[in-house]
């Protein structure tokens, strides 16, 4: 699935980042395959917001639409 | 290849270069003012700065970077650091011990480049809040460099950095990326630069003549995995605890509670900007001392001089005078409004709640073909347009950059105009606030609508960092304001002195009756306002404000007040946000947007004086 249909709360693992610039910056901040994180927030038609630990990044949800994960547990 | 070609930092022979670097918001300008005992300005939203600052170290300079993710050319920020980190002798690295696993990606790629670094792991106070442990001495010899706990803020192990500073050692470079690098450092002279090749940096590719390897992925990978290791290593006690501000940090952003949250900080700006320095402060400043005391004492002295009935002191001391309408302008009408506007800026900057308010505007922005992070460059805008239009920078692409110009040329109103546009229309009631806030409203979303769909290209989107919600430091936000109050005054008090020269100039030689009569059907008959209007708007180009300013003197009705004012927001910018216009964009560009905001502004004021009147 895609990133954008992520549950508040739910545990993902990245699985793919289909924008290439996006994933070079994203692998800085922890996002590469692989890498688990949580979906802490979502804002409504708005971004979705990945934590990690105390880490948070918010990413628009037409880009969110271009990341797989898959959904741990 | 040389250090800081771009900089011009003059720095002495044998001199070290001790080069700050770090993420944003991890406390650099603490260490950079404990070192050097200068100020620089410190931000809580990646990218406000693209300045380095430098200072004296005892016989060595010390230089500040933007606070950067890594060491490339995603953006300014990053070619900026690059260029200083990458000929830097000693690395102070400075890392948020709380983002370990972001922050610890740099300090990987710093000691790849082969460079002595020291970490300073700040904010340990934070750290130790939040239930979790760092084994400081392990990840010490993980790295292979000194690493000094610190809480920078409250000068806890400064000393210690300052101290150990020349103990800056080269660290324990990753293994299987130094396989690829060897090849690569044979033929260059620094292995900063082998790295940044191997990294597929364009500068540096063009610079020794090397094409592209599509290795940097897999490099960032492996770095990725190395900073993980280390992490599930140092790290002994992590609680997984919510704390208050992160809480906080979801109010934020939640819509339900984000909204509310963002009109009432947005209301008490508007009250204090708008009602109380407007209204109280600069009643004090501008009339009773400026206009009170000032400007006659001003006037005495040149009528002894030149006599009360001379072109020279009309010049200086008369009604558009260097010496009396500039100083009255800028220090009692202008300084108050700006500094309370940036007084909130920089609360807003260093709570943290900026980010926060860019991605709850993302979505409505992206009508609009922009993305959260343009809300930075709208928000600066209502404090000076100028400064806003250089911050367009950090926008993804072209076509973004264009909208966002556009729509700051255009709509927005900023706090010196403001300030007038709201001592204007408050009297007026509530029905026409709303007209003229409808009227710029639409205005700018049609603007932006329209651009959306004619520019060509694709918009970038929102992906960015957002740093925990602090409470923001009140010196820190003093001097801030401070700085930013001094840089603005300084750039704009030539262009008003400019504008009363040649406002003095038009009306010696009657040229204003001149413009005023060429201008009169549009301004009688399609706008329907007194001739005399015209003088505002000729003013207007000099500075907006100034403009709107000039409208005071007239008597309208309430109609007739709400079309100047929609009118002269929507007219041409300033002087100076003009130069900065040709500046940053192209010049078919500026000229586009230039032209188009005087059209807009005159066909949307007649439509409205048309309804109205």
């Amino acid at each position: 699935m895609t990133l954008d249909k992520a549950k508040i709360g739910q545990r993902i693992v990245i699985k793919n980042i289909l924008d290439d610039n996006i994933r070079v910056q994203a692998i800085r901040l922890g996002l590469y395959e692989g890498a688990k994180v949580s979906c802490s927030a979502k804002i409504p038609f708005g971004p979705i917001i990945l934590g990690n630990r105390l880490q948070e990044i918010a990413i628009g949800r037409e880009l969110a639409k271009k990341i797989k994960v898959d959904v741990i547990n | 290849m040389n250090c800081c070609e771009g900089l011009k930092i003059d720095i002495p022979k044998g001199a070290k270069k001790i080069v700050l670097a770090g993420n944003p918001n991890v406390g650099k300008s603490v260490f950079f003012n404990a070192l050097t005992g200068v100020y620089v300005d410190v931000s809580n939203f990646p990218g406000t700065t693209v300045d380095v600052s430098h200072g004296k170290f005892g016989d060595d300079v010390v230089m500040d970077t933007p606070g950067v993710y890594g060491v490339s050319s995603f953006n300014d920020e990053e070619k900026v650091a690059k260029d200083v980190i990458i000929y830097g002798d000693i690395i102070l690295n400075i890392v948020d011990a709380l983002h370990l696993e972001r922050d610890l990606f740099l300090t990987l790629q710093l000691i790849d480049m082969g460079k002595p670094v020291i970490v300073a792991l700040n904010m340990m106070d934070d750290v130790e809040r939040n239930g979790i442990k760092i084994d400081v001495e392990k990840l010490s010899n993980l790295l292979g460099v000194p690493v000094i706990p610190t809480i920078a803020i409250k000068g806890k192990g400064i000393d210690e950095v300052k101290k150990n500073l020349y103990n800056a050692r080269v660290g324990n470079a990753n293994p299987h990326i130094m396989k690829y690098l060897k090849d690569i450092v044979e033929k260059v002279e620094h292995q900063s630069e082998a790295l940044l090749i191997l990294e597929d940096d364009d500068e540096f590719l063009n610079a020794y003549g090397f094409s592209r390897m599509n290795l940097r992925e897999e490099i960032y990978r492996l770095r990725r995995q190395a900073v993980d290791e280390i992490i599930s290593k140092v790290i002994i006690n992590d609680n997984e605890k919510n704390s208050i501000r992160q809480k906080l940090g979801y109010y934020m952003l939640n819509p339900i509670t984000g909204i509310p949250i963002l009109a009432v900080v947005l209301y008490i700006m508007f009250k204090v900007i708008g009602v109380f320095v407007a209204g109280t402060i600069v009643g004090i400043t501008e009339e009773t001392i400026m206009q009170g005391y000032y400007e006659p004492f001003v006037k005495g002295i040149f009528a002894n001089l030149f006599g009360d009935n001379t072109v020279l002191y009309r010049a200086f001391a008369g009604e558009f005078g260097i010496l009396t309408l500039t100083p009255t302008y800028v220090l009692g009408l202008l300084m108050p409004l700006v500094i309370g506007f940036y007084f909130f800026m920089s609360l807003l900057e260093d709570s943290g709640y900026l980010p926060r308010i860019a991605s709850l505007s993302d979505k409505v922005l992206s009508f609009f073909g922009l993305n959260g992070r343009a809300i930075i460059p709208i928000i600066l805008g209502f404090g000076c347009i100028t400064m806003a239009t250089i911050t367009t920078r950090l926008l993804g692409t072209r076509r973004e950059k264009i909208i966002a110009t556009a729509l700051l040329g255009l709509t927005i109103p900023c706090s010196a105009q403001l300030g007038v546009i709201a001592g204007m229309i408050a009297p007026l009631g509530a029905k026409y606030l709303l007209i003229y806030l409808v009227t710029i409203f639409f205005v700018f979303a049609l603007t932006g609508t329209i651009l959306n769909k004619v520019l060509p290209g694709e918009s970038s989107h929102l992906f960015i960092d957002l740093p925990p919600i602090r409470m923001p430091r009140i010196s820190n936000v003093v001097k801030k304001t401070w700085t930013k109050t001094w840089m603005f005054l300084k750039e704009a008090t030539p262009l008003f002195a400019l504008g009363a020269v040649i406002i003095t100039f038009l009306s010696e030689t009657n040229l204003l009756v001149v413009i005023q009569n060429f201008f009169a059907p549009f301004t009688v008959n399609f706008l329907k306002l007194p001739k005399e209007a015209a003088n505002a708007f000729i003013m207007g180009i000099i500075r907006r404000d100034f403009g709107a300013a000039g409208l005071t003197d007239l008597t309208l009705t309430p109609e007739q007040t709400v079309v100047s004012l929609v009118t002269i927001t929507l007219f041409v910018p300033c002087i100076a946000s003009i130069i900065v216009m040709f500046k940053e964009r192209s010049k078919k560009e500026a000229l586009t947007i230039w032209l188009g905001s005087f059209i807009a502004a005159f066909l949307v004021g007649g439509i409205l004086a048309f309804i109205l009147i």
